[in-house]
């Protein structure tokens, strides 16, 4: 909370205003409980370090803000549409749903639900079909978050003829117009947003936070693989832990790899195979049997006995 | 005594109190959307009691969660058709209930001339009546 403790009361001057007027930032934030929810992301979360420093400097300015309207220190709302970029898996969807609840107890959005769509959603069919369809969507959206993935899909160089272009010009007049209505969050790899935000000049400036989500390295990834672990009731035994390890080292030098979304596919194929070994066993099956993953269900992996060669998302 | 001394149409709700402001209206259609009601704007400058059909502006909104939106298509429809009747609806999807639960004027033109009633002699002395708006006579789109 350290970086929001700024316990001294807002004291630019304002216009005709006291300047002896002051307002306990320090109950806004309590009374919000937005540092409940960053803290929790901080917990939760493991590594993207810039990114939760960004959503720190995001609360921190929303709750500046709502104390200088405590003192009719006037200010047009912020706009706080953003683009997230990042590898597959990287924990671009999850900090989305976060934001979305910190921006609503801050009062920035009313309703605080996100709104989850991609392209298919937004344009139509034939022509006549995308305006009504994007409409739909961001009435739904209104008072929340709208969440596009993978919103460079919108624009297809290659047709120019086709109707995302209708849909961008939508959500640029419902950006404009409706700021205090909804935030708009897009979200895509990093290289494929920056070739749709050169196309699109307007959307690029009406996004006022571009934030970049960084791969995780090793050892984050290994504290994510403990975490969705002790998520779904299991735990490593003795052996396993240092598996995971090597399999996370091994699996980072081969290509497809997806971050945190790879860690859980391995665990999900690793279940599978400590299923079907205790399915196999002709022992009585206990408590602590059920819940631990060893180390041959680790090291079963293709990504062992391959070593480097080309390992699809599907292998095992 | 006048039948019509408002010289106002009351049909729905709230049509006996005075215009509802647009914050009056995004208070209803909130209060609406808080009950799981889909919220949908229809418009008429044919306003006669049986005429229960009124045309739809754009589909029904379901899933909304914030008044904005069905107030962003209210101001369309204004914009679109400033001198009609234009009224909210909303419908409520309960199993065993479906059907609109609320509806309310929220758009008049700006005189509004009332019905008149039509006397049809039949049979020796007996009477058929008809209700007949004055603005009626008119084609579609001039009415008002």
């Amino acid at each position: 909370m350290a970086t929001i403790a700024a316990n001294t009361a807002v004291n630019e001057p304002g216009p005709s205003q006291d300047k002896a007027a002051t307002v306990d930032l320090q109950a806004i934030i309590r009374e919000t409980q937005v540092g409940e929810v960053l803290d929790q992301l901080d917990r939760e979360l493991v590594g993207l370090v810039p990114v939760k420093r960004r959503i720190r400097e995001i609360a921190a300015y929303l709750a500046v803000t709502r104390a200088r309207k405590a003192l009719n220190l006037d200010a047009s709302p912020p706009s706080l549409h953003m683009c997230f970029t990042g590898n597959p898996g990287t924990g671009k969807t999850t900090v989305a749903l976060r934001m979305a609840e910190i921006l609503h107890r801050l009062g920035y959005v009313r309703k605080g639900h996100v709104v989850s769509v991609t392209r298919d959603d937004l344009v139509g069919q034939y022509i006549g079909h995308t305006a009504p369809k994007t409409k739909e969507v961001l009435k739904k959206a209104m008072g929340g978050v709208l969440f596009i993935d993978e919103a460079y899909y919108l624009y297809r160089p290659e047709n120019e003829r086709d109707y995302g272009q209708e849909a961008i010009e939508i959500l640029l007049q419902v950006m404009e117009n409706n700021r205090d209505d909804l935030v708009v969050i897009l979200a895509g790899y990093k290289n494929r947003m920056d070739t749709f935000f050169q196309s699109n000049p307007g959307m690029s400036s009406r996004i006022a936070h571009h934030i970049d989500f960084p791969d995780y390295s090793a050892e984050e990834l290994l504290l994510i693989a403990r975490k969705m672990v002790e998520q779904m009731h299991y735990r490593f035994n003795a052996g396993a832990e240092t598996a995971m390890r090597e399999y996370i080292a091994a699996r980072l030098t081969q290509p497809n790899f997806a971050n945190a979304r790879s860690i859980r596919n391995a665990l999900d194929r690793a279940r599978l195979r400590q299923a079907n070994r205790l399915f196999e066993s002709p022992y009585g099956i206990d408590m602590e049997a059920l819940m631990s993953l060893s180390e041959p269900d680790i090291r079963a992996s293709r990504v062992f006995t391959q070593g480097s060669g080309g390992e699809a998302e599907t292998g095992g | 005594m006048m039948t019509n001394p408002m010289q106002r149409l009351t049909q729905g709700q709230f049509s006996f109190l005075p215009d509802l402001s647009d914050a009056e209206i995004k208070q209803q259609i909130e209060y609406g959307l808080e009950k799981g009601y889909a919220w949908s704007v229809e418009y008429t400058d044919d306003p006669h009691p049986r005429n229960t059909f009124w045309e739809m502006f754009g589909m029904p909104m379901f899933d909304l969660k914030d008044a904005a939106g069905v107030m962003m298509e209210l101001a369309a429809c204004r914009k679109t058709f400033p001198n009609h009747y234009i009224r909210m609806m909303a419908f409520d999807s309960t199993r065993n209930v479906e059907s609109i639960t609320m509806s309310f004027i929220v758009n008049r033109p700006p005189s509004e001339p009332g019905f008149g009633l039509v006397r049809q002699e039949v049979q020796g002395r007996s009477l058929r009546y008809t209700v007949q708006g004055y603005s009626s006579a008119k084609p579609e789109g001039e009415r008002y």
